[in-house]
């Protein structure tokens, strides 16, 4: 029969993946602007499942994409835009060659630009999707919008992201959506719920960057441009969803009142700045008021869980976490981050009037209630407030209720700052300070709960070590009969007659309980040497997994254990 | 002059001689003291042209001061004298010139008509485009986008891998964290030492005693960047993370309790040999152990009371005893150097000792056959004899095995060699005559054995099993053992199973029935396998390794034809002790009991109970 001979590479996945230069041709495009387009797109690239066959028989390293993907490029109207933009550059170029400045101006101001609202919607077809991959574009802007104007980016893209993350942290704040804080060498991470949705970011310490330059802003600004799009329409619709203007607008009644004060600014730009401040609450379409009072009454519906009635009430229990308590900020506490933490959670906030535009009350007020400084000293105490350094807030967020002050006192050896974001299952290590605040959680009073767990983990480790430890001893026992045997041996090859002794027999206690463990541990070893190989390497490697877990939680327990030693011995030699 | 730079000169007069530089050998102190001492240091200059410093006069500084200030070099220049006009201010009453206006300044100009009718082509053709309206648009940039939700499912949402989230900072990233949590000195050294993929976290922990005083993290750009990298140019793929309950993984198989009886616990130890016992055998009977062993001796013991019975010194290392299958006679074959050594031990009842008497005296007349220069038969004499040697066959090349026939007559003897055809002899004891099987090397031969029911002899070289029909006289079955070197194999008393030991710590097991590779490969040992054995009337096999370990399995054999052997293992047996890096060199069963002796390195040799 016969018929064409079939050729390789035609059809399969060769046929599949396309490589990326191909791709680059496909579309006539540069690499910048591939990447662009890819990094606009969301396109990545796919690892084939045989590599070898996909890459026409060669074993070189390159990156494949999806030859549906870039097809679907290829109807993508930036790519035009793209091609533009290098018409532009050449048209300027020439005019700058000619001197001729007028045709210079006309080409600036007509610069080619795109809009990326289409892309955004195509990518994320619903809300929901926008929202839960909101995380990076926070991340971003945060970074982009503590960049200073030197010219690695456009201070247009700076304004923007400074803009948008503080309409992103008004909306937190209102909606009193954020859940943990966490105080890294990094930044500090935030993790908010917005409608259902757990979504986290990290912010630097606001320092001045000292720019790498091994970094591609190219790619970074890419992706902030896509970012800031993004975050304006989700900030868009969230402040929609709260009935809220967009964009921002300061409630009226705290406008006015603030109108007075208003002498070092321009308007235009306090507005900004005031909403950046973060301490006066949003103008709404609907007054709010209304809104408050036609607050639902909970009808316990059959189907739910009593369970989950109770979270949330604890949950509505947190966002009330500060109410009622009055802040004071001192100059050297991190502003913006304790002033939104403390807005989210129902607090009151100020600071000194210098420190920044926005602030509400003076050092001087009575009502003042927590007076947060970061330095180990101050001068000028006022009697009825807590002088606390900022940790407490942080602390207080993650453990869902007030801590007792008075770990937190100024000059005072905090302790230790947890990741709220560690989930400890069984067999875990769990540090002494987290049971304690669990402990504290559940109401219970913090005396001497530190011994006990103490013995708690040690009773652990012994149960580890105790299967090793009986194989051992068996076979020292026999080791044991063995050497007494020898012995007798020689005794009798050398002509002596044998010491006889008859000594009592002592009766062996038969563990019945331990004899049964054994026997199946045994089993279970003769058992596992009958696995297949396939079987028997998963097996190996979870259970080395298991073991290393084991291993690090001992290690870091050990490491605890001989620093409390170490410090208890001190604390007496001081006492000494 | 920065021609002169790098010589003592700066040029020639107009002799041509060298105009030499003014020495100069101030250094930078010398010069900080003149700045501080000389009140002239500051209107002191360099001439570049000489070389030589010149100290400025007052009207010298003052010259350069007035060029500073942009002024007239002169002092007594005027820059504002009145200015001459040529022609006055007013206007007079009769023009300068009177010239008529010419005619050009009335019509149209071609050429401006020239540059606009060529903009305005451009505008028609889209190539010049109106100035766009400047306003700022972004405040109304932004719009509900979302407002109108399709729920169109596209293919490409489904097949849309989103990135993994950034995994959510530890307690090691806290600018606070519990102590234990902080690198100790090695720890950090380690860190630093390791490359930076390999790290498990990619900074280093530390504490701060206050938030005040926590510095930016010098990585933070990289990271968001290196996170950007990511998820443009990161391949993504689908893992299926397996989840799996490792206790699931372990195979269900019968409990050993169920399977007694086997061996479990060493019972007894027969000592007296001073070098490794490399061969053990025990009688048909059950009741005695014969073992020799690298010390020159061969040992009877009785099982019961693990007394030594016997002792013949053979004068040389014994490689390989076997006891003659035949419950009728008592023989036991003896491999050492290039002999084999047929003794009668007298351990049995007179009848028995008669007959195998008998069998060993009646061929007296010698008749020369075919392969009779290999061999040479001989009766020992003397002092041999009263020990219990009663026949010597004295072989070309050291011989490595002996292996009996079931019914004891025929006896296989084994001289591996590479190079030669002459590995394997079969002697037949009664007639006294040898013959060699094989006509063509296929292989270092490492074991025989007979058939235990049908005629037919297991040949295993260094990586197969050959199977020959002793009737036919050809090859039946190759078997390949799929491991590097075969070191033993054992025939399964049915007859249709063999086990390999080989020294890649494996043990194969052939169903004859089913094929010709093995139907279970265990890997049980540590190190390479020694010894296999069956037991004769228990469904039990062991295997003996180098690690010290006797591992003894339950393997039912089926007379169903469609039921596979069920191989499970049964007790892991210790006590010998590695010398030498070499732990059991032997193990049978015994014939009747499910008892195993073992012979090791040690110099002992083991009844396990």
């Amino acid at each position: 029969m016969g018929g064409l001979q079939k050729k390789k590479f035609e059809r399969g996945s060769a046929a599949n993946y396309i490589t990326r230069n191909k791709a680059r041709r496909k579309l006539q495009l540069s690499l910048p602007d591939f990447r662009r387009l890819c990094i606009l797109k969301g396109i990545y690239p796919h690892e084939p499942k045989h590599k070898k066959k996909v890459n026409k028989g060669s074993t070189a390293a390159r990156t494949f994409y999806l030859l549906k993907d870039i097809r679907f490029l290829l109807h993508e109207p930036i790519v035009g835009k793209f091609r533009d933009y290098k018409v532009f550059v050449r048209r300027l170029k020439k005019a700058y060659g000619k001197t001729e400045w007028s045709a210079v101006e006309r080409l600036r101001e007509n610069k080619p630009t795109y809009k990326l609202d289409h892309i955004i919607k195509e990518r994320y077809p619903s809300f929901i999707d926008a929202l839960r991959d909101i995380d990076d574009a926070l991340c971003m802007c945060f970074l982009f919008s503590t960049f200073a104007r030197t010219g690695k980016c456009h201070v247009q893209t700076i304004q923007l992201c400074r803009r948008l993350t503080v309409e992103w942290m008004n909306y937190v704040i209102t909606s009193s959506a954020l859940r943990k804080v966490f105080i890294s060498i990094k930044g500090i991470y935030y993790q908010a719920e917005v409608m259902g949705q757990l979504i986290t970011w990290v912010v630097p310490y606001q320092f001045s960057h000292d720019h790498p330059t091994d970094v591609d802003y190219r790619v970074m600004a890419t992706f902030t441009e896509l970012y800031t799009t993004l975050l304006g329409f989700v900030n868009f619709r969230l402040y929609h969803s709260l009935n809220l203007i967009y964009p921002p607008k300061m409630d009226s009644k705290v406008e006015m009142d603030q109108m007075e004060d208003d002498d070092y600014a321009m308007t235009s730009e306090s507005n900004s700045e005031k909403l950046s401040a973060l301490s006066a609450s949003l103008a709404r379409a609907v007054s709010s008021a209304e809104e408050e009072e036609a607050e639902l009454d909970q009808f316990p519906v059959e189907g739910e869980d009593i369970e989950q009635m109770e979270a949330k009430e604890k949950e509505q229990k947190q966002q009330k976490l500060f109410k009622g308590l009055k802040f004071f900020l001192n100059r050297e506490a991190p502003r913006e981050s304790l002033a939104f933490v403390i807005r989210c959670f129902g607090g009151e906030v100020s600071w000194d009037k210098s420190l920044c535009i926005g602030s509400t009350y003076e050092v001087t007020d009575e009502t003042i209630t927590h007076h947060i400084a970061d330095r180990p000293n101050i001068e000028k105490q006022y009697i009825n407030r807590y002088y606390i350094q900022p940790q407490w807030v942080y602390d207080c967020v993650n453990a869902k209720m007030l801590l007792p002050v008075e770990d937190y006192f100024l000059g005072v050896n905090l302790p230790p700052h947890l990741s709220p974001f560690v989930e400890e299952k069984e067999g875990d290590y769990v540090p002494p300070e987290k049971l304690k605040i669990m402990a504290l959680q559940r109401g219970e009073k913090p005396a001497n709960e530190e011994e006990e767990e103490d013995e708690e983990e040690g009773e652990e480790e012994e149960e580890e070590e105790g299967d090793e430890e009986e194989e051992e001893e068996e076979d020292e026992e026999e080791e044991a009969e063995e050497k007494n045997l020898k012995m007798m041996e020689e005794q009798r090859s050398q002509g002596k007659s044998l010491q006889v002794k008859v000594t009592p027999g002592k009766v062996k206690a038969e563990n019945s309980a331990r004899l049964e463990e054994e026997e199946k541990a045994e089993e279970k070893r003769l058992a596992i040497m009958m696995m297949k190989k396939k079987e028997k390497y998963l097996y190996d490697k979870i259970m080395f997994g298991k073991k290393r877990k084991v291993r690090e939680a001992n290690k870091l327990a050990a490491k605890r254990k001989a620093h409390d030693d170490a410090e208890k011995s001190k604390k007496k030699k001081a006492k000494k | 002059m920065e021609w002169y730079k790098d010589f003592p000169h700066i040029g020639y007069d107009l002799d041509g001689k060298k105009i030499y530089k003014p020495i100069r050998n101030k250094d930078e102190l010398d010069d900080f003291l003149d700045k501080m001492e000389n009140p002239d240091y500051w209107r002191t200059v360099q001439d570049k042209q000489t070389g030589s410093d010149v100290v400025l006069s007052d009207e010298q500084v003052e010259l350069v001061k007035r060029l500073q200030r942009g002024q007239f070099g002169d002092v007594n220049f005027n820059e504002y004298q009145p200015q001459v006009e040529f022609f006055t201010q007013e206007v007079m009453l009769h023009p300068v010139t009177n010239r008529p206006a010419d005619k050009r300044s009335f019509i149209p100009s071609l050429l401006e008509k020239d540059k606009v009718s060529k903009l305005v082509h451009a505008i028609k053709m889209g190539w010049i485009k109106p100035r766009r309206d400047s306003r700022d648009d972004s405040r109304g940039r932004y719009y509900d986008l979302w407002a109108s939700e399709d729920t169109s499912n596209l293919a490409r949402h489904r097949m849309h891998l989103p990135a993994p989230k950034i995994p959510l900072p530890g307690h090691h990233e806290s600018y606070n964290p519990p102590p234990e949590y902080l690198f100790t000195d090695e720890e950090r050294a380690l860190w630093e030492q390791q490359d930076p993929v390999d790290r498990k976290f990619p900074f280093v922990p530390r504490s701060f005693s206050s938030l005040r005083l926590v510095p930016a993290f010098p990585r933070f750009i990289h990271e968001r960047f290196e996170r950007c990298l990511d998820l443009y140019l990161c391949p993504r793929q689908r893992k299926m993370r397996v989840n799996v309950n490792p206790e699931d993984l372990i195979p269900k198989l019968p409990k050993p309790k169920d399977l007694q009886p086997f061996p479990t616990t060493q019972s007894l130890v027969y000592r007296g040999h001073s070098g490794l016992v490399r061969s053990i055998s025990v009688s048909p009977s059950g009741q005695w152990l014969a073992s020799g062993s690298d010390d020159g001796s061969v040992r009877f013991w009785e099982i019961c009371s693990s007394r030594c019975l016997k002792t013949v010194q053979v004068g040389g290392a014994v490689k390989s005893v076997a006891w003659n299958p035949n419950p009728s006679v008592c023989l036991l074959a003896v491999a050492l150097d290039s002999a084999v050594l047929i003794l009668s031990p007298a351990l049995a009842d007179r009848q028995v000792v008669l007959s195998s008497d008998r069998l060993l005296s009646a061929p007296q007349e010698a008749e020369p056959i075919e392969g009779d220069g290999l061999v040479n038969w001989s009766d020992t004499e003397g002092e041999e004899l009263n020990q219990g040697i009663r026949l010597k066959i004295q072989h070309p090349k050291a011989v490595q095995q002996v292996a009996w026939h079931t019914k004891g007559d025929y006896l296989a003897s084994v001289m591996p060699d590479h190079s030669s055809h002459l590995q394997v002899l079969i002697h037949q004891v009664s007639r006294r005559r040898s013959q060699n099987p094989f006509r063509k090397n296929k292989g270092l031969v490492q074991s025989v054995s007979f058939h235990p029911i049908r005629p037919y002899f297991f040949v295993a070289t260094q990586r197969s099993v050959r199977i020959y029909n002793l009737v036919k006289q050809d090859l039946t079955k190759k078997l390949h053992a799929n491991s590097k070197w075969i070191s033993s194999m054992a025939v399964h008393p049915g007859g249709d199973h063999v086990i390999c030991g080989s020294y890649d710590c494996k043990l194969s097991w052939f169903d004859l029935d089913l094929s010709t590779k093995p139907y279970r490969m265990l890997r049980h040992h540590r190190k390479a396998v020694r010894s296999v054995a069956y037991h004769r009337l228990y469904p039990l096999f062991a295997s003996a390794a180098d690690d010290g370990s006797i591992i003894v399995c339950h393997g039912t054999v089926y007379n169903d034809l469609l039921q596979n052997p069920l191989i499970v293992p049964v007790k892991v047996l210790r006590g010998h002790v590695i010398t030498h890096e070499l732990g059991v060199l032997d193990v049978t069963f015994h014939p009747t009991q499910p008892w195993i002796f073992s012979s090791g390195a040690d110099a002992t040799i083991r009844l396990f109970t």
